[in-house]
């Protein structure tokens, strides 16, 4: 993440500064603009949500959503929106898609396979240990 | 002439490096190549010192005919940025990198831990990664290079990087990085004397335990600086170069642990050697992320396609080298271990398996993006990929861990530990439904982290009063119970940030006031004060609750000048429980200024509790080096696990 271009960006910022911050009236649909800020990646910064970045790009998609959400559009409606012009790049969450299944299905593999194989090593741990019981347990 | 000086050192280390490892892995059994070995790994050693202090005084002094000094220094900068700025860049970092090897080196020439022939192959391994990584110093990255004519003034060093913490950072973290090649360069000089038992095990203990404790504080440090120097309270991005740090910790953390069996019981042989090769790969990787371009951030100070090469050559020979070996040899070294499911084989097997798959995680989340974008399409993995696998991981992890230390080794009874377990059991409960009782928003994750953390420090409470009691054996119980009960405080301050934290966004002229989570800030005004290097924007804030005054804030940014750059400086106000955090946003207007707000409970615990895990470790090493020294018989040796 370029944290660095980003304070520079987040300080240079006062030049497009908006008026006042952004927030909607109503405090429910501003919560439910604050849930959903926190599922796109700022572009500039990457490494942090629009949520959080002070990067100008971030401040506009910030308005962006609340425009929408007064509109009374759904939270797919807007994502749709953001994803068409964007890309998938600006979910902090990848979709599930088939480019990536694999991503999403490694880590419950991975445990599945080192579960299997640490119940494979405890069973012929235990049947070596029954088949010479005569050695005695240390303690700690 | 400091230069020329720095460039022959480097030279003549190189020379010594490769002859100690020829020395070493040929000479093996031969006792004149082993004190060959020995010696070129002292002789080496003192050649890296010596460049490195080469490079130093030209930092100190300013010498700008020095390209790299010129490029990222400035005369202005105060001392200790020209001393710490000597690694501020990546050639002076690969150079720190290779000076952290040689200490390893010297230390394991010198300890000879595991008998001659172990420490002879070890040197050899540490003397084909010294010279891998002294080659790519002078073939691609030297930091000795002159610059004519001679410019004037330096450039500066980016202000992110000058903070007195940040400054210690890398060599914290370098540490643990090549801390892990001892372990390394140990498991493989195992698979090729063919000699692994409890003794090597224990010889390979401290590097392991120095490598980890450095690794903690280097992590718990990093995310330090991120929280309060970036000015968004957050303590932790999964940021590429974050996971390249964490991955070497979960395996290391888990090599500490399967190495205790071994150690104990000779089990779990051939799965630490794993463990050891996986944990430096792992390292390299990191290196290799953060050194090459591939991604992006502040530790990637350049990015050089050719570097990027190199490091990854060096990355397939040693990871593939190493891998090879144990496909080759550790067939010969397995040997079954008998025992029973209720012992501590089967905790610490668990224990392994979790963060093994912990690592995947990390592991997947971080190349899955770049070898997608390889293939064309660019995807992010973000903080609720990995924050969604991590919790369930972490807090299974968690509430099998009190059973580990109360278990035997071999056949342990489980009605006994639990037994001994009750009052940790109820604390978890009190804790369950104090949390979810009073404390809003009401959730159950909430409840629950505090319950599991409260189990494992009740557990590790429990292990102290029976030591103190004089039922458990001392060092090493002690040892695990600090770490263990550090890992249960981190995870409260984690929960507590993450699930009752309040941030305010305000626009502030003087004289008016914000509220947040029972603060009153009431904004004094904005005034430029001065710093040695920079100018700064310093807000004044009254803070008060319930009508008394607790004090001023003055969070501030800075404007560097020399480097044309800007940096934010956050004001933090704790009470050892919860964080008041500040931070001065941009310029309104008609005296007007954003200020953004955020109260994080119980955030100091994150660190609190990484430093009690550091000092965990710290005391197992203790309890080694008391072994080494003081206690002469094997009862002593052997009770200092």
């Amino acid at each position: 993440m370029k944290r660095l271009l980003l304070v520079f960006l987040f300080l240079s910022s006062v030049a497009f500064a908006a008026p006042a911050p952004e927030s909607l009236p109503n405090p429910a649909q501003e919560a439910h603009a604050r849930a959903l800020q926190k599922e796109f990646r700022c572009l500039v910064c990457q490494g942090e949500s629009i949520d959080e970045s002070g990067a100008p790009l971030a401040a506009d998609l910030r308005r962006l959503i609340r425009e929408h959400i007064a509109r009374g559009e759904s939270d797919a409606q807007i994502r749709h929106y953001l994803v068409v012009r964007y890309g998938e790049f600006i979910l902090m969450d990848p979709p599930v898609e088939p480019a990536t299944y694999a991503l999403w299905a490694a880590p419950i593999l991975v445990l599945l396979a080192a579960g299997a194989v640490a119940f494979f090593i405890i069973f012929r741990a235990r049947n070596r240990s029954e088949s010479d019981g005569q050695e005695e347990s240390v303690r700690s | 002439m400091t230069g020329e000086i720095g460039q022959l050192a480097l030279c003549l280390a190189l020379a010594l490096s490769l002859v100690q490892s020829v020395a070493g892995l040929v000479g093996l059994r031969s006792m004149q190549a082993r004190a060959i070995a020995t010696s070129s790994a002292l002789g080496m050693f003192v050649f890296t010192v010596l460049a490195f202090g080469a490079l130093e005084y030209a930092f100190v002094t300013s010498d700008f005919s020095v390209a790299l000094v010129a490029n990222n220094s400035h005369t202005l900068k105060p001392m200790i940025y020209k001393v710490t700025g000597v690694w501020g860049n990546h050639e002076g970092s690969m150079l720190l990198w290779v000076l952290v090897l040689s200490i390893y080196s010297a230390g394991i020439a010198i300890l000879k831990r595991g008998g001659e022939e172990l420490t002879s192959a070890a040197l050899g391994v540490q003397g084909l990664l010294a010279a891998a990584f002294l080659l790519f110093i002078l073939l691609t990255s030297n930091p000795f290079l002159r610059l004519d004519p001679m410019p004037f003034e330096g450039a500066g060093l980016n202000p992110l990087l000058q903070d007195r913490g940040l400054a210690f950072h890398p060599p914290v973290l370098y540490t643990g990085y090549v801390g892990l090649s001892a372990t390394f360069a140990y498991a493989a000089a195992a698979l090729i004397t063919g000699d692994i038992d409890r003794l090597w095990a224990r010889a390979a203990r401290p590097f392991m335990l120095i490598a980890w404790i450095a690794l903690t504080i280097g992590i718990a440090g990093g995310s330090w600086w991120a929280y309060y120097d970036l000015g968004w309270g957050g303590f932790w991005f999964w940021d590429p170069v974050e996971n390249a740090s964490l991955m070497p910790w979960l395996v290391g953390t888990a090599l500490l642990h399967s190495a205790l069996a071994t150690e104990r019981t000779g089990a779990f042989r051939v799965w630490t050697l794993l463990l050891s090769i996986m944990a430096f790969s792992l390292s390299l990787i990191g290196t290799f992320l953060v050194r090459s371009g591939v991604v992006t951030s502040v530790h990637a100070f350049a990015s050089d396609p050719a570097r990027g090469v190199f490091i990854l050559l060096i990355l397939f020979l040693a990871i593939g080298g190493a891998l090879a070996l144990f496909a080759w040899r550790a067939p010969k070294l397995a040997g079954g271990s008998a025992f029973q499911p209720a012992s501590r084989e089967t905790t610490l097997l668990i224990n392994n398996v979790l963060l093994v798959t912990a690592l995947a995680v990390v592991f997947i989340g971080t190349i899955y993006p770049i070898v997608l974008a390889a293939m064309g399409t660019r995807i992010s993995v973000g903080g609720p990929y990995y924050e969604l696998f991590f919790a369930p991981l972490f807090l299974a992890l968690m509430i099998v861990l009190p059973f580990g230390p109360r278990l035997n080794w071999r056949r342990g009874d489980l009605k006994e530990a639990l037994r001994v377990l009750y009052p940790a059991i109820g604390a978890g409960a009190v804790a369950f439904v104090a949390v979810f009782a009073l404390v809003s928003p009401r959730t159950v994750a909430g409840a629950g982290s505090f319950a599991v953390a409260a189990w494992v420090i009740g557990a590790s409470v429990v292990d102290i009063v029976r030591i103190l009691r004089g039922r458990a054996i001392a060092v090493a119980a002690f040892a695990a119970a600090l770490a263990h009960a550090g890992l249960g405080i981190t995870l409260m301050g984690v929960a507590g940030t993450t699930l009752w934290r309040s941030e305010a966004l305000e626009v502030l002229g003087p004289g008016e006031t914000m509220h947040i989570a029972g603060y009153d800030l009431t904004l004094d005004g904005v005034t430029v004060a001065n710093g040695p290097n920079y100018q700064a924007l310093r807000a004044t804030l009254e803070v008060a609750s319930g009508g008394h005054t607790l004090g001023t804030m003055t969070p501030e940014r800075r404007m560097f000048p020399a480097e044309g750059q800007e940096a934010v400086q956050t004001a933090i106000r704790t009470t050892g429980f919860s964080d008041l955090y500040l931070a001065l946003g941009d310029d309104r207007g008609h005296g007007r200024w954003t200020i953004r707000a955020y109260v994080n409970p119980l955030a100091p615990f994150i660190w609190f509790g990484a430093g009690l895990m550091a000092l965990g470790g710290l005391a197992s090493l203790w309890g080694r080096v008391r072994a080494m020294f003081f206690a002469r018989d094997n009862a002593a040796v052997a009770e200092a696990a």
